[in-house]
């Protein structure tokens, strides 16, 4: 479970070297440690986990601030202009779960991990609610990386990879720049040479 | 209506001479010409619909003159526009009105079936339609996830036929709609030649298929040459007789056919509407019981007639209802047929509205037998497949969709061992055991499923016992269900991922969920509250063993390796097959021995099954063109990898 930002010699390269354009980027700027359940019984396997940047909290929370001031200053429009004081109570709920977000998002961040195997991706998330999910390099039909303008200002994006199954849809949200293009290329490499039908 | 305009370079439709000549041609063809008319001819009937409404009381009216004596003359002036025109003596205007507008009607659908064509390539089948809105629709043949022959009844009359080819995608169809039925099966016959990827050898067989055909279509006069009166004549002809005789299955092989007898086929879909009668009869009973408690309350007691009323007022729409369900479910799966061809499985069903579904191999993502209660006493089972069906959302949730996934709407043991080993064909032989006698039969002392453990019961209080999977090199078999019986079937080598999820409660008893991941359909993968070993150990396996199987599955281009087989071996399951019935079938499967012991174990053993399919996949590899070269870089990591990672990695 430790984070190792070179490629461990016990770990059998299961991606080429070609395949494999810059690994190390992948590490560099991320969380140090993966944070899981302490249960005996939680969901483990063997491999580095590649975590994402501490800077998608960031972006995450100012998104959250913002949109909290215009929860509020919706709220008090409706309340000191048109007399509308209920405004308050919707207006108090929405601020009170986008603070409770705010407080879990830390923990939340620090539980998403991804793992390159060598036949597969393994992306998992949550620390009480925890899901892993892979995915065979083969069965990709798109790897697609999405930013915000906020993402865009704090240098992180998200990638999402397709398959056929519309429920396998993967989303790693936090992912530096550089990272986000070296997963994507390492990806769509793999993914080349194990193509099957579909 | 022939060619003589730029768009359409040689648009000759096929004379009886030359029916053995393709279509696939990678020239541009036009559709059959009523095709407007059908796909238009909603927008009429509903616009006769609304003036046959609107003059309803002087139909009425012209209709009772006609039957009634001088004195007893219905007088009607009901002031509608027929009594303004002949009041105002605009009889000749009207008329040349309506008959511009026909005029007008028959140029927009002349224009619309001239822009409307469709080309076969090689590697590409094209429809562009459209006049001010161009539409060009172009789908790989080798993406090709079936072909669906679709003669709905009032085009089947004239012997016309929708021909849609199934992509992979939501909203991916190509349709050319719609064709003299035998030049829509000739079409369907290239893309298929075409899909398979077999070139030349193939080719001769067809050719010498196709001459048996045309001679079959020369003796019934189906296709007339020259003009389209004779056309259409011929094809009316040929609907007309096709209506009676019933579908055509002269290509297939008929003793591998499965047909179910029209009297189960009722029986069991008469059962499944006591269903609907239980539902329906416990409406009725409430409607009628608070009517009769209503009325004696208010010491007013109904009257004869009154009471009568009502109950057959509620009770004959219910009847209705049920008939009509039972009725379209029975009419759909009548005729049902299914049959092995050389481009896959071919399916046929359906009274008044024909469906022929190809299914070439590979295409099957998972399957599913199930047996609801009602059915147990007389030993009946329906089989149900996920597939590509390249619709858009809406129209995947509607019943004609899930039509579609139906391989066999009912049949017995023996019918469902025959469609499984044609819709399966690489099952190998270790498996077979797993699927009946442990999996659909439910647990049987030491099968290798792995079941939910006993401290998780009460997430499944009935079924807990049978709930678990089986891995095998070709499939993943999940068994669930003991009211209603269910054995999923999902081949690895198309298999799109697993999800594991574990909530607190699931953590405190040591157990985790499992979703495998397939394409949109009837069968859902879930498994709740497997042992969180067994949990990890799938999510471990599933992916080198999806790798290892579609290594070993060339399905996408079936034809070139089925040419291959004449000549040398087939590199595919034939090895596969022989080394699971003789290295695998004395020991069950691996799966048994490892969830005890840690990572090191599960990953060692399953390591020989998967090498010797390997080797043979090299040597056929220069031959043959496209996929192969792709595959030999996966076979070699995998015998490296596993025995080197455990040992020194093990944390």
């Amino acid at each position: 479970m430790t984070q190792n930002p070179e490629i461990e010699p016990g770990i059998p390269a299961p991606l080429n070297s070609a395949e494999v354009t810059d690994r190390a980027a992948l590490d560099q700027g991320t969380y140090p440690q993966l944070r899981t359940a302490r249960s005996e019984a939680r969901l483990e396997l063997d491999g580095t986990w590649h975590q994402i940047s501490p800077r998608y909290v960031v972006s995450q929370n100012v998104q959250n601030l913002i949109f909290i001031a215009v929860v509020l200053a919706v709220a008090a429009v409706l309340a000191l202009v048109l007399h509308q004081t209920w405004a308050w109570i919707p207006a108090g709920v929405v601020v009170l779960i986008t603070l409770i977000t705010m407080v879990i998002l830390p923990r939340q961040a620090r539980a998403i991990g991804y793992m390159l195997r060598e036949d597969d991706i393994v992306f998992r998330k949550g620390i009480l609610w925890q899901r892993m999910i892979a995915v065979p390099y083969g069965r990709m039909q798109l790897v697609d990386i999405t930013q915000g303008p906020l993402d865009r200002a704090f240098g992180i994006s998200q990638l999402k990879m397709v398959t056929a199954a519309a429920t396998t849809g993967v989303q790693i949200p936090g992912l530096t720049q550089t990272a986000a293009e070296a997963l994507r290329d390492t990806l769509i490499e793999v993914a080349e040479t194990r193509r099957t039908g579909l | 209506m022939s060619e003589h305009q730029p768009p359409a370079p040689t648009g000759e439709r096929p004379s009886a001479a030359t029916a053995r000549e393709t279509l696939a041609d990678g020239e541009w063809h036009r559709m059959h010409p009523l095709t407007p008319l059908f796909k238009g001819g909603l927008a009429l009937i509903i616009i006769a619909g609304i003036a046959i409404a609107n003059l309803r009381d002087r139909l009425i009216a012209w209709f009772v003159d006609l039957f009634t004596p001088e004195e007893a003359q219905y007088d009607y002036s009901g002031g509608d526009p027929v009594d303004w025109v002949l009041q105002n003596n605009l009889i000749v205007i009207v008329l040349l009105s309506v008959l511009g507008l026909v005029v007008v009607l028959v140029l927009i659908f002349w224009f619309v079936w001239r822009f409307q064509q469709f080309r076969i390539t090689g590697d590409h089948v094209e429809v562009r339609k459209g006049i001010v809105f161009r539409s060009h629709r172009r789908a790989p043949l080798d993406r090709v996830q079936g072909v669906n022959l679709t003669r709905p009844f009032p085009a089947r009359i004239i012997g016309l036929a929708k021909l849609e080819v199934v992509g992979a995608g939501t909203d991916s169809n190509v349709e050319l709609e719609y064709l003299a039925t035998p030049r829509a099966e000739a079409v369907r016959t290239d893309i298929l030649r075409l899909a398979s990827g077999a070139r030349a050898a193939r080719l001769t067989a067809a050719d010498a298929a196709a001459g048996v055909r045309s001679s079959d279509a020369a003796g019934s006069g189906t296709v007339a040459p020259g003009s389209a009166r004779a056309q259409l004549v011929g094809s009316m002809n040929a609907g007309v007789n096709d209506l009676i005789s019933g579908v055509d299955l002269a290509d297939v092989e008929p003793e591998s056919v499965v047909k179910i007898p029209t009297g189960r086929l009722v029986g069991s879909q008469l059962i499944s509407s006591v269903l609907w009668l239980i539902f329906f009869g416990i409406i009725f009973g409430i409607a009628v019981g608070g009517v009769a408690i209503g009325s004696l309350i208010d010491g007013d007691p109904i009257g004869g007639f009154l009471g009568l009323g009502i109950t057959l007022g509620i009770a004959i729409p219910m009847i209705i209802a049920i008939v009509g369900i039972t009725w379209a479910q029975i009419s759909k799966s009548l005729r049902y047929s299914i049959a092995p061809t050389p481009d896959g499985v071919r399916i046929t069903y359906g009274l008044l509205t024909t469906v022929t579904e190809t299914l070439p191999p590979g295409r099957i993502f998972a399957v599913e037998v199930t047996q609801s209660l009602l059915w147990r006493p007389f030993g009946w089972w329906t089989i149900r497949i996920n597939r590509m069906s390249g619709k858009s959302a809406a129209q995947q949730s509607s019943g004609s969709a899930q039509q579609f996934s139906v391989v066999l709407p009912v049949g017995k043991r023996a019918d469902v061992e025959r469609v499984l080993a044609l819709i399966l064909p690489d099952a190998p032989v270790a498996d077979i055991p797993l699927v009946w006698e442990h999996g659909i039969l439910g647990p049987v002392e030491g099968d290798p499923y792995r079941t939910m453990p006993r401290r998780a019961w009460w997430r499944r209080p009935v079924s807990w016992k049978r709930h678990g999977f089986a891995l095998t090199e070709f499939g993943l078999l999940l068994r669930r269900g003991i009211v209603w019986r269910k054995l999923a079937i999902f081949p690895l080598a198309r298999l799109q991922g697993v999800s594991l999820s574990q909530g607190p409660i699931d953590r405190a008893q040591r157990v985790s969920g499992a979703q495998v991941h397939s394409v949109q359909g009837l069968i859902t993968g879930y498994l709740s509250g497997l042992e969180r070993d067994d949990a990890l150990y799938l999510l471990d396996r599933v992916s080198s063993a999806a790798v290892a199987a579609a290594a070993r599955d060339h399905t996408h281009r079936w034809g070139e390796y089925v040419t291959d087989a004449e000549g040398a071996q087939v590199p595919g399951y034939p090895v596969a097959g022989a080394d699971a019935a003789a290295g695998v079938s004395g020991a069950p499967l691996p799966p048994p021995a490892p969830p005890v012991v840690q990572p090191a174990p599960p990953v060692a053993p399953p390591a020989p099954p998967v090498a010797p399919p390997a080797p043979p996949v090299v040597p056929p590899a220069p031959p043959v063109a496209p996929p192969a070269p792709p595959v030999v870089p996966v076979a070699p990591p995998v015998p490296p990898a596993p025995p080197a990672a455990p040992a020194p990695n093990g944390e």
